[in-house]
């Protein structure tokens, strides 16, 4: 059980973090024809533009209301009209997903209020989807926007559903934490198709970034869920939730359409696959297909490859708090010692992480703690490339964002097959740096001034 | 008048600036502050400008007080180059939060420079300042230089929240914390007679390096670099140079301008980009050097060494001639670089079949003019999808753009190259060149785009995605040709001026409407032209077009 502790510096030193707005922004980008808009100044929403093109490699929509100096001072009505009407007319989105910044929260603008009085004012938006999320900069984190986006998508678009009427017993929800890539998406959707369900994942990052070639020109995203299918997931007979943040929106599902909901907090590793192959099992009344039969056999044998490498080894990760939970359990449980773990938001599963100690902090605290405790492996986004060869230790790149190697949308850590190939992949990163940095000289076992042998660094 | 907004407008009156000589005076009063258009932009802030132009300096700790978004979001995106010092590459931020909004911020902020002198004692601290501080009324000013005297120690702090205007704002701004903080502080060990500052050149991917060697074997010292693989100290003693050079871009034009005014360094604007514009730039800096005192046998020796290296680019130029034969090129870049860029594909033998112009001055097209052709292509402003079908009609092999419009190209299997910020191959001087066409031949020839350009085997019939966006298009401009209230709707919708988001239509109509003949007036009842200046030659054409007004003539 870890004691969560929250940094007491005053200045961050390579954050770890980044600002909610964009988290939200990124859970708009999961809808098909969105144009996320950030009502905020310019920069804010240019930053975040340049992060997720950095990441994906793609061309990703994202707009602002251009807030000036002046018109934060007497607040955004027109900006967000004008803004609103400009995408309406030029973009034509099927909807537009609105998420505030530290700018217009300062100023406390009154964005409900805003949209309200916009439908009144032009009646063509009387129906037109406009779904607004408050999340101030200056509060909470990337996952926290997120999590807040989505489960006010299921609020305001899903359709009530009458509780008598009967579900349809194929269809389930899939609501995926922001740890997700596409890769991951996608390996869930064929492994839910195999058990015959019909999946609808709230969003559907999947289908927008999960980099194709396009079909045709399109300003606003290019695939993901439509409304009008957010409308009918009230009728799936369950939601399956992923990652603890998911549980605010899949509460908000049953809320709603009384859909029952089970939450996976991870799925990386073999129990909770076991758990979560059995659960598909049971809702669809069918067999385990052969072919999962065979992926956990798999994932069994590269376990028992790897742990000469992976067990033992002290590991310093760093990463918002469900990503954090998942990767840290499943190194746990192949023998890692999680030494240290650095995160960027409160969340009820940081207790539950096997290590003593869990940091609310930035990538210079995960750098020192991994220094004066001599780890041996780095996890972190691409941020932590500077930390590591510093420390001149492996590095794995895990979470958001990965703007320094290519294919970041399609890695893979869900699944019996994802948790292999993640498994072989870290253990042979292992293997190469031990070949590397560390093969035995004729010094390796000289003893030190103070007489003690030195151990040789592969026996950490 | 707070001292940020005195600061601004100081900018705006930047006589250098090639945009502000076509403004008239109370024109220049109001300023750069383009009205972004709310759901249509999203450029960078005057932040993004500010740090873009210090990060550089690269033994300093750029310090940014505000909420997480506007570093958190952006730290470690470009990548200047340093030779010593690491530091600029850590990422400090006060990430303020909701109580420092409540109580202010300035307790963390003043903490966080504590910290930071602590752990890296840096040789100086810059302060950026962000939106929400501003609005909350962090006086970071007061801040560092309570800091400053406490710690004894630099603390510089850098006025430029992200709304009071756009990325280029910033820049100048960061010039000015720069003038009013910085420069003229301490003073060199020595001098010489061969002291030059380099303004404006940010060292991306360590590009000046291609062209510092050779100043090395001239005897030229680089006093100061500003920013570039820049230091604190040397920055601090810029004022003692004989000569200053201004490297293409004007965002630093007011640190030269008023280098100049101060300490009577005199500068010049060059490029290291091309062949042409090297030795240009070469020469000059020994002409001035000269003038200033340097011995007069400095000419002699530069033009031996320009001799030599352009002999050396051309013979290894000469070999691309063969494969470049007949490729045309898109060129979509911004500001001087849509002419310097243009002169060194040409020294290759490229055709060029349209630059974009969006950040050109008048000069600036100018010089397209003279090395293009009268009827150059210049393209003003285009949406993606305009951009693809000029890579389509004027049968363009290859597209050199910034990585935002990357994926035009891309996408349509279309060989495409960065010549903006984020690439990642050095482009300067004579070996630079060389190098920017060893990676056209590259892209251009790469076999891979063959096989993507093939459409899917087994969809009998099917077209591919270049073929329906064509079809897509062409069936546009049908519907367009077949209706003539469509098209006449498609051409008074087109876009003039872009900062105020005012159309064709709009102004035809005031012109009629008003007897309108001259740009100002267009300016008064629209408002077109009274953003950054730049449609003003658009808004002539317009005038130009109209009949002669009979009745207007009549009644005069
Ligand atoms: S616009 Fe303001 S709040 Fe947004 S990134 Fe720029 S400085 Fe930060």
């Amino acid at each position: 059980m870890a004691i969560v502790t929250t940094s007491k510096k005053a200045c961050s030193v390579n954050p770890l973090k980044m600002s909610q707005p964009i988290g939200g922004s990124f859970a708009f980008m999961g809808l098909r024809g969105a144009m996320p808009l950030l009502h905020g100044s310019q920069g804010c929403t240019s930053f975040g533009l340049t992060l997720f093109v950095r990441h994906f490699k793609e061309a990703v929509p994202m707009q602002t209301t251009a807030m000036s100096e002046v018109a934060t001072v007497l607040g955004g009505y027109e900006n967000v009209e004008q803004a609103i009407l400009n995408i309406y007319n030029r973009t034509k989105p099927e909807i537009i997903g609105i998420n505030s910044t530290g700018v217009t929260e300062t100023k406390g603008d009154d964005v409900d209020g805003f949209i309200r009085l916009i439908r009144q004012r032009h009646p063509q938006l009387e129906k037109f989807p406009l779904v607004y999320v408050s999340t101030p900069d200056f509060k909470d984190a990337f996952q926290d926007g997120w999590e807040k986006t989505v489960a006010r998508l299921v609020e305001e678009l899903v359709d009530p559903v009458d509780a008598a009427a009967p579900r349809d017993a194929a269809r389930v929800n899939v609501l995926p934490g922001c740890h997700l890539t596409p890769g991951d998406l996608d390996e869930l959707r064929t492994i839910l198709e195999d058990f015959g369900l019909r999946p609808s994942f709230l969003p559907d990052l999947a289908g927008s970034l999960d980099g194709h070639i396009p079909d045709e020109f399109t300003p606003t995203t290019i695939g993901g869920i439509g409304v009008d299918e957010i409308a009918t997931m009230g009728q799936a007979a369950w939601t399956i939730a992923i990652g603890a943040q998911m549980r605010r929106a899949a509460e908000a599902m049953q809320a709603k359409a009384g859909t029952p909901f089970r939450l996976f907090e991870r799925l990386c590793g073999l129990g909770p696959n076991d758990e979560f192959i059995a659960f598909l099992s049971e809702i669809s009344g069918r067999p385990v297909p052969l072919k999962y039969r065979r992926q956990r056999g798999q994932l069994a044998d590269a376990m028992l490859d790897s742990h000469f490498h992976i067990g033992g080894r002290k590991l310093a990760i760093g990463a918002e708090p469900d990503l954090l939970f998942d990767l840290s359990s499943m190194l746990h449980e192949m023998g890692a010692q999680v030494t240290v773990a650095v995160t960027t938001t409160a969340s009820p599963v940081l207790e539950r992480i096997k290590t003593q100690e869990v940091l609310i902090g930035d990538l210079e605290d995960l750098e020192d703690l991994a220094k004066a405790r001599d780890c041996d492996l780095l996890i972190t986004h691409s941020h932590g490339r500077q930390a590591a060869s510093r420390l001149k230790i492996p590095f794995y790149r895990a979470g958001f964002p990965m703007f320094d190697r290519l294919g970041a949308g399609h890695l893979l850590s869900v699944g019996y097959r994802g948790t292999r190939d993640l498994v072989f992949d870290l253990a042979n990163l292992i293997i190469t740096d031990r070949e590397n940095n560390h093969q035995p000289t004729p010094d390796t076992w000289r003893s030190t001034d103070a007489g003690l042998p030195v151990v040789p660094p592969q026996l950490h | 008048m707070s001292s940020l907004s005195a600061t601004i407008q100081d900018v705006f009156n930047e006589p250098g600036c090639g945009k502000n000589a076509n403004k008239s005076e109370a024109e220049r009063k109001k300023g750069c502050t383009k009205q972004l258009q709310p759901g249509g932009a999203a450029g960078g802030c005057a932040f993004d400008g500010a740090k873009i132009a210090l990060q550089p300096f690269t033994d300093v700790a750029h310090l940014v007080h505000g909420p997480i978004a506007c570093e958190g979001n952006s730290w470690d995106n470009r990548g200047a180059a340093s030779s010593g010092s690491d530091l600029w590459r850590r990422s400090f931020t006060t990430d303020i939060n909701e109580t420092d909004i409540v109580f202010g911020g300035e307790k963390r902020l003043y903490k966080a420079i504590r910290e930071i002198i602590e752990k890296y004692d840096p040789p100086a601290i810059f302060v950026y300042q962000t939106c929400v501080p501003a609005m909350i009324g962090d006086d970071i000013n007061a801040v560092c230089k309570a800091a400053a005297t406490k710690f004894g120690k630099p603390v510089i702090p850098v006025n430029s929240p992200g709304f009071v205007g756009p990325k280029n704002l910033g820049n100048k701004l960061a010039g000015e914390a720069l003038l009013e903080h910085v420069i003229g502080t301490q003073e060199p060990d020595y001098t010489t007679p061969y002291d030059i500052n380099i303004i404006g050149e940010y060292n991306l991917s360590g590009e000046f390096w291609q062209v510092k060697p050779l100043l090395d074997e001239l005897g030229i010292r680089i006093l100061s670099c500003i920013s570039g693989d820049g230091k604190y100290r040397e920055l601090a003693y810029s004022h003692r140079a004989k000569a200053a050079m201004m490297v293409c871009s004007k965002a630093m034009i007011n640190v030269a301008r008023k280098m100049e005014e101060r300490y009577g360094i005199p500068f010049f604007e060059g490029s290291f980009y091309g062949i042409q514009d090297s030795s240009d730039s070469l020469r000059e800096i020994a002409r001035m050097l000269i003038e200033r005192g340097a011995p007069a046998e400095l000419m002699d020796r530069t033009e031996a060494v320009i001799a030599r290296e352009e002999a050396k680019a051309w013979a290894a130029i000469e070999r691309f001639k063969p494969s470049f034969k007949d490729k045309k090129v898109l060129l979509i870049t911004g500001g001087v670089k849509s002419w310097s860029v243009v002169a060194a594909l040409q020294e290759a033998g490229l055709e060029i079949v349209g630059t974009s112009v969006k950040k050109s001055t008048k000069e600036d097209k100018e010089r397209i003019k003279e090395l293009m052709g009268q009827d150059a292509h210049m393209i003003e402003d285009m949406t993606p999808r305009e951009m693809y079908k000029m890579l389509k009609d004027a049968k363009a092999d290859i597209m050199l753009s910034g990585g935002k419009s990357q994926f035009v190209a891309l996408k349509a299997a279309m060989p495409w190259l960065d010549i903006n910020q984020e690439r990642s191959h050095a482009y300067m001087g004579y070996i630079g060149m060389v190098e920017l066409m060893e990676e056209i031949d590259k892209a251009l020839y790469n076999p891979m785009w063959e096989q993507l350009r093939k459409p899917t085997p087994w969809d009998a019939g099917s077209v591919n995605w270049q073929a329906k966006a064509m079809a897509q298009m062409d069936a546009q401009a049908a519907e367009i040709a077949a209706d003539p209230a469509l098209a006449e709707a498609t051409r008074r919708a087109k876009k003039i001026c872009f900062c105020k988001a005012v159309d064709l239509g709009t102004i035809e109509d005031a012109i009629a409407a008003h007897g309108l003949t001259t740009v100002d007036g267009i300016k008064e009842r629209t408002s077109a032209s009274g953003g950054c200046g730049a449609c003003k030659g658009r808004v002539e054409d317009i005038l130009a077009a109209q009949p002669v007004p009979v009745v207007l003539q009549a009644a005069e």
